[in-house]
């Protein structure tokens, strides 16, 4: 009797450890589908672009053709020149969604998880408000963009502007 | 001898009595001025200095500005006279690694705070320095770069306007306290009070100060008609003007429209005192110097690298 109560007591402790073991683990699992705070909220209006999208429209009834070539029937306003050398299409896009390296699939308006792959250090300065422009109030509702609402995700750099003129100097006036 | 020297030589006899008497009549003809004296506002000259003011004679004032501006400028143009928020203290912050020269601020600036459009008054002058050389030398630097496209190979450019400076010399220069820091630390021009005197402009490290030398040219309708009394109110001739961090929108919430405008997303703006701002986490986190730093006038205006 003595011996199977402590039997018992035994096995108890023994599942309890096992329950709690992955418990813990499966908790760092979820960092990425729950959003921290730190991820700001509001978002400037961003023009959606609708002529390709959803991408399922076309490539459900396609084959997926992976190897890196000249694009000459679709796309071929996308020039890739973002580590091109290290990269193609599906790397980053999956069906409807992006595909991030470790697989996982997040939606277009949650970029920012795709671009903070690389970028960490950009993507910590954004969330500080630090990276990037912001509109609305310093004290209040701030409005962030995405990184696609400045940077074109195929070829970040910001193309050069035409400067405003320069001050009057006193020749030009009369 | 004294006697040749006083001689009268036409003779005019003029006694005291009737000398005192011309001089009553006169005074009295100029304290009964003609028919259209009616017209004449001495409010104005009466006018106490902004900060000796109580808020029901503010009121007063802004009430009889806001007519005069109104009549003047042909538009309906309030002034505010919205106080400094407590527990504020504005800093701003450039990201020098990502400014690439395309004067989109100061043209922002201009629209916003009603500066003359000729002759022009810029409140933001940005400089161009070649990179490598010793660019600390600002008198050396151009301002006058005009290249089809921005930014240049080899160049960097650095917007300077005023500082805001925690302890400013043109403040100390100014010979009639029209001018002074608010306590959420924007320096500000009363341009009632101002006498176009110009010490201030010389006083100031930064140049950042400029003199109305004729009176403000703006386009009816590119006038902002929200103002603020120590802000972007229509101008006189013959008084200076400055940045104000845009006090009209600042202190009711808003970016400066120089933060608004840029579209590299370099200018920052938010609270010195609370740990959270934007600003904040600049000086805590980036490589950050002010302008002449050596020269002691505290400015809260922070260049910073965020690269």
């Amino acid at each position: 009797m003595r011996r199977s109560e402590f039997l018992c007591a035994m096995a108890i402790a023994v599942i309890i450890l096992i329950l709690s073991l992955p418990n813990g683990a499966k908790a760092k699992e979820d960092v990425r589908d729950e959003p921290k705070n730190d991820i700001p909220k509001l978002f400037a209006p961003r023009a959606r672009p609708t002529e390709n999208f959803p991408c399922s429209k076309c490539h459900s009834y396609r084959a997926m053709d992976r190897s890196k070539r000249k694009l000459v029937e679709y796309h071929t306003g996308i020039e890739l020149k973002h580590a091109e050398e290290q990269r193609w299409c599906y790397d980053c896009h999956d069906g409807d969604k992006l595909r991030l390296q470790n697989g996982q699939l997040v939606p277009f308006d949650k970029s920012y998880y795709l671009c903070g792959q690389c970028h960490g250090t950009i993507f910590r300065d954004w969330k500080a408000g630090v990276h990037g422009k912001r509109t609305g109030a310093w004290n209040g509702e701030k409005l962030y963009r995405l990184c696609v609402s400045c940077h074109d995700p195929h070829q970040p750099k910001f193309k050069p502007l035409e400067p405003k003129q320069p001050p009057m100097k006193s020749e030009d006036i009369k | 001898m004294s006697k040749e020297i006083r001689k009268n030589p036409l003779e005019v006899k003029l006694p005291r009595r009737s000398f005192m008497k011309g001089l009553a009549l006169g005074l009295a003809g100029t304290a009964f001025p003609l028919k259209n004296a009616d017209a004449f506002d001495w409010e104005p000259f009466l006018q106490k200095h902004f900060r000796e003011m109580s808020d029901e004679e503010i009121k007063g004032v802004i009430t009889r500005l806001e007519k005069e501006a109104s009549l003047e400028w042909k538009k309906n143009i309030s002034i505010s006279a919205a106080k400094a928020l407590p527990g504020v203290k504005f800093g701003y912050g450039l990201d020098l690694s990502r400014c690439i020269g395309c004067r989109r601020c100061v043209y922002a600036c201009v629209e916003e705070n009603n500066q003359s459009r000729t002759p022009q008054v810029q409140w933001i002058t940005v400089l161009r320095f070649k990179k490598g050389e010793k660019w600390t030398d600002l008198e050396n630097s151009d301002k006058d770069y005009n290249p089809k496209q921005v930014p240049e190979k080899g160049f960097f450019y650095m917007p300077v306007q005023c500082q805001q400076c925690e302890n400013p010399p043109c403040v100390k220069a100014c010979p009639t306290k029209a001018t002074w820091k608010e306590p959420d630390g924007i320096v500000v021009v009363d341009y009632n009070w101002c006498i176009g005197c110009r010490y201030c402009m010389a006083a100031c490290p930064y140049g950042a100060r400029r003199f109305n030398w004729s009176k403000p040219n703006i386009p009816e309708k590119e006038l902002n008609p929200e103002t603020h009394y120590l802000g972007n109110r229509p101008r006189y001739k013959g008084v200076v003007e400055k940045c104000t961090f845009c006090i009209q929108r600042t202190r009711a919430g808003k970016y400066p429209a120089c933060v608004e405008v840029c579209p590299v997303g370099a200018r920052k703006f938010g609270n010195l005192l609370d740990p959270k701002s934007e600003i904040r986490y600049i000086i805590e986190n980036k490589r950050v110097f002010r302008l002449k730093e050596d020269i002691n006038t505290e400015p809260k205006f922070y260049y910073f690298f965020a690269t």
